[in-house]
């Protein structure tokens, strides 16, 4: 399982993040943010291999993958 | 913010100019792993000419010339040859490098001065609203080829080859680790490196070329249409038509190097 931070203030809603993501961790959420943007959301954390395709994709660097421990 | 994002953007121009699903911000996420990677950062010097690829150097934390349209090749030469020991890395767009700024493309490839240049190719000019470029594709509609552009697209990688460049590659958005593996060699290459670096441009080259502002399908389309070298090797022209062909073209590290010929002839004298 990973720790995937979303960064509200930079992500300028493209969903690239979500179009990358081989496992279907991330969605579309509901929300704006100040911009107008829908954000990603993550919504299967448990199916998070750390591909980063998400990290890697932002054209904005508004996502953070986060491998956590007992995987490393 | 990512921690690279953190270490490395020059904050107070923030936020980016770039469209929501521009590739650009993809190729400066790939660019800044990779300076983060090689630890260059106090010997780094960007240069941008003009248009939205030549921003890219203003949002990183470094040492920036954002020049004239066309002119950063030129600029990028002066500051290499002030101080070699700097890596220089030039970020120019399709009309900014090949179009008004081809002749300096052509001599700073001639030269092979050690230059990284990476050529942020959306095959539009974007900033100004979507006008037609030199490797804008034959018949797409443009605001200033609105009955289709009547011009084949020029193959820049071919042209840095014929010129004399030690370091030609082209890779895409939609290959971002290739990207960056690239950029790595590129930027430890000593000599002109130049990378064609196919773009999504979801605002102008999207919406009146492509059909799509969808940042997620040009990406798709241009995934579909690359094609890697080694596959390539073994088709004919016809083949190849609209395919985009990624990976390293060609390296060579024989020729000799504008700034250690310089410096090597002040020494003498």
């Amino acid at each position: 399982m990973s720790t995937i931070t979303i960064d509200e203030i930079y992500c300028k809603g493209c969903h690239l993040c979500i179009d990358q993501c081989p496992k279907a961790v991330l969605k579309v959420s509901s929300r704006r943010n100040a911009k107008g943007y829908l954000v990603p959301q993550v919504d299967r954390p448990e199916d998070c291999t750390a591909c980063r395709l998400c990290e890697l994709i932002c054209p904005d660097m508004a996502i953070t993958v986060e491998k956590s421990d007992h995987e490393k | 913010m990512h921690p690279i994002a953190e270490k490395y953007l020059r904050k107070r121009a923030l936020p980016f100019i770039f469209c929501s699903g521009c590739g650009h911000g993809t190729v400066l996420n790939a660019f800044l792993r990779v300076v983060d990677e090689l630890g260059i950062i106090d010997d780094l010097s960007l240069v941008g000419g003009i248009g939205c690829s030549s921003w890219a150097p203003v949002f990183v934390n470094t040492d920036v010339l954002h020049t004239l349209h066309g002119r950063a090749i030129a600029a990028a030469t002066g500051l290499k040859l002030a101080d070699p020991k700097r890596h220089v890395v030039v970020f120019t767009g399709d009309g900014d490098c090949v179009g008004i700024g081809g002749n300096h493309f052509l001599h700073g490839a001639r030269r092979n001065i050690d230059l990284t240049v990476i050529m942020l190719d959306n095959g539009i000019y974007g900033m100004t609203g979507g006008q037609m470029a030199p490797t804008t594709p034959t018949d797409a509609r443009t605001q200033t080829s609105p009955y289709g552009n009547l011009e084949p697209p020029l193959d820049a990688c071919a042209v840095a080859i014929s010129a004399g460049a030690t370091y030609v590659g082209r890779w895409t958005t939609a290959h971002p680790k290739g990207l960056a593996g690239g950029i790595k060699e590129a930027i430890r290459h000593k000599g002109f490196s130049f990378i064609d670096v196919v773009s999504q441009c979801p605002t102008q080259a999207g919406r009146y070329i492509y059909g799509t502002a969808n940042p997620a399908e040009l990406l798709r389309m241009i995934k579909e249409r690359s094609i890697a070298k080694r596959k390539a090797d073994g088709m004919s022209p016809e083949q190849l038509e609209g395919r985009i062909v990624v990976g390293k073209l060609h390296e060579e590290t024989r020729r000799p190097e504008l700034s250690e010929r310089l410096y090597g002839i002040m020494k003498r004298g």
